[in-house]
């Protein structure tokens, strides 16, 4: 209990006092996570939209690959990504295995499979509802796809929240994949298990305080910009 | 009238699950006016007008416009019987067949600022559509369709569940559009709405055109018993 209370008034200190390492490494934590999360988006979204509209062969076993696909162990991720990257491995050329690209593409393939399986739910359902309508309007693929985004923002939002909560808290595949190298790769996660590994607990449990508070915040923000819960009826 | 008639179905059959939901119907339509679909429940009113419009797929017969079907489709629109709402306000639900054909965002706007006013909802442009009473659902989908002035407006009983005003709001909508040359297939339950809007009856029984012609004709002096006894309001069977 000692350890919890010295952890939390470090914290505030360590926030309070605007930690220059500390600051450092919440905004490379942030910005990996915000990069991977936009990719992730990019290829998560249409590929739920399309699961959503599109009747083909192998739907059915694409979606239930992808419901798997979210419980994916993020170490075992690392480790293929890990394989890919390194120098005797096929992409090894691109010298990337270390660097916070490596834990973008990482944390990226993590989140994908879960953005696509929650954002294909709500575009599934929305997609029943307008079915009709879409249809006698005669809209074209690439309108029906729009539409269901544009209309679903809110729930793609809580999808994107959720891929965003799985990409900060990681610590397995960018540990494997970035090395946690001070100054470099080294983000809350990996700063938290190295402190632990040191027996450094309140200095891991302050940062542990930080990563929460920073994941609550962004989750805040988000809301706030996406004025969700203001207009429940749209 | 429109190009887009005579209208021609020959011998269309439209199953699910192997039970036979309509057919084999034939049936020739000029477009003039209001052609009001009329019949018992299942007697496949509302599979009928999805054939038409293409919502629903034929299993045996053809549907044949006098020009190519996607230009037939094109120049349609659909009214549901429980209208669905995009969830956008109601400006931009009126505003969205527009946006489909290019019609740039502003202007789509006005256009749809123009038939708020036209349909009575321009107190309401701002809100959630999904947000508002049966009536005004209706009205903004009614808008919705008309927007891009069809030559044909297929509607599925459009005032079923709403009450006597909302009924009437409807039908004034409907009835400046037919005379602005707008087509109307309807299907309905309501006899009075039938009497008020049709210009020529089409009764179906059991899938099938049991009888056909002028509303003058098919109120006054139906052909069949079975018209006569749902005309009288008595129970027809499919």
């Amino acid at each position: 209990m000692g350890d919890l209370w010295q952890g939390l008034s470090q914290a505030f200190w360590l926030v309070l006092s605007a930690d220059a390492e500390l600051v450092e490494i919440a905004f490379r934590s942030l910005r990996i996570t915000v990069s991977a999360l936009v990719l992730a988006c990019l290829i998560a979204l249409p590929l739920a939209a399309l699961l959503a509209v599109r009747r083909f062969r192998w739907r059915r076993a694409v979606i239930a690959t992808l419901n798997a696909l979210m419980g994916l162990p993020p170490v075992v991720v690392g480790l293929i990504v890990y394989v890919l990257l390194s120098r005797s491995g096929p992409l090894g050329a691109l010298g990337l295995l270390f660097t916070p690209t490596a834990m973008i593409v990482a944390q990226m393939i993590i989140i994908v499979p879960l953005v696509a399986s929650i954002a294909h739910q709500s575009l599934r359902d929305l997609w029943q509802e307008y079915h009709d309508l879409l249809i006698s309007l005669n809209v074209t693929q690439r309108q029906k796809i729009a539409t269901l985004l544009w209309d679903s923002r809110r729930a793609l939002l809580t999808a994107a929240l959720a891929g965003f909560g799985r990409g900060i808290g990681e610590v397995g595949a960018i540990m494997v994949v970035g090395g946690n190298i001070d100054n470099y790769t080294r983000v809350l996660t990996t700063a938290i298990a190295l402190e632990t590994g040191k027996g450094e607990f309140a200095l891991a449990l302050a940062l542990g305080f930080v990563l929460i508070a920073l994941a609550i915040a962004v989750n805040l923000v988000i809301h706030w910009l996406g004025r969700t819960e203001r207009e429940g009826a749209w | 009238m429109s190009d887009l008639f005579p209208l021609t179905v020959r011998d269309a059959v439209a199953s699910r699950q192997g039970k036979r939901l309509v057919g084999p119907v034939n049936l020739d339509l000029s477009g003039q006016g209001a052609c009001v679909v009329l019949g018992p429940n299942g007697s496949g009113k509302t599979t009928l007008l999805r054939l038409l419009h293409g919502i629903a797929r034929l299993n045996k017969g053809q549907i044949t416009w006098s020009c190519p079907k996607a230009e037939a489709q094109r120049r349609q629109a659909f009214v549901f019987q429980h209208p669905v709402m995009l969830r956008r306000s109601v400006l931009d639900n009126l505003a969205y067949p527009l946006l489909l054909r290019g019609v740039p965002r502003k202007s789509a706007q006005t256009e749809a600022a123009k038939m708020a006013e036209r349909i009575g909802v321009s107190q309401m442009l701002d809100r959630p559509a999904r947000v508002l009473s049966g009536g005004e659902r209706q009205k903004v989908s009614l808008g919705r369709a008309l927007i891009c002035k069809p030559d044909l407006l297929f509607l599925d009983e459009p005032s079923a569940s709403l009450d006597g005003r909302a009924t009437r709001e409807i039908e004034d909508i409907l009835q400046s559009a037919k005379s602005a040359g707008t087509a109307l297939i309807l299907a309905t339950h309501d006899m009075g709405q039938a009497r008020r809007l049709a210009d020529r009856v089409v009764f179906l029984l059991g899938g099938q055109v049991h009888e056909e012609g002028t509303a003058t004709d098919f109120f006054a002096r139906p052909k069949t018993q079975e018209a006569a006894a749902f005309l009288k309001g008595d129970i027809v069977e499919c």
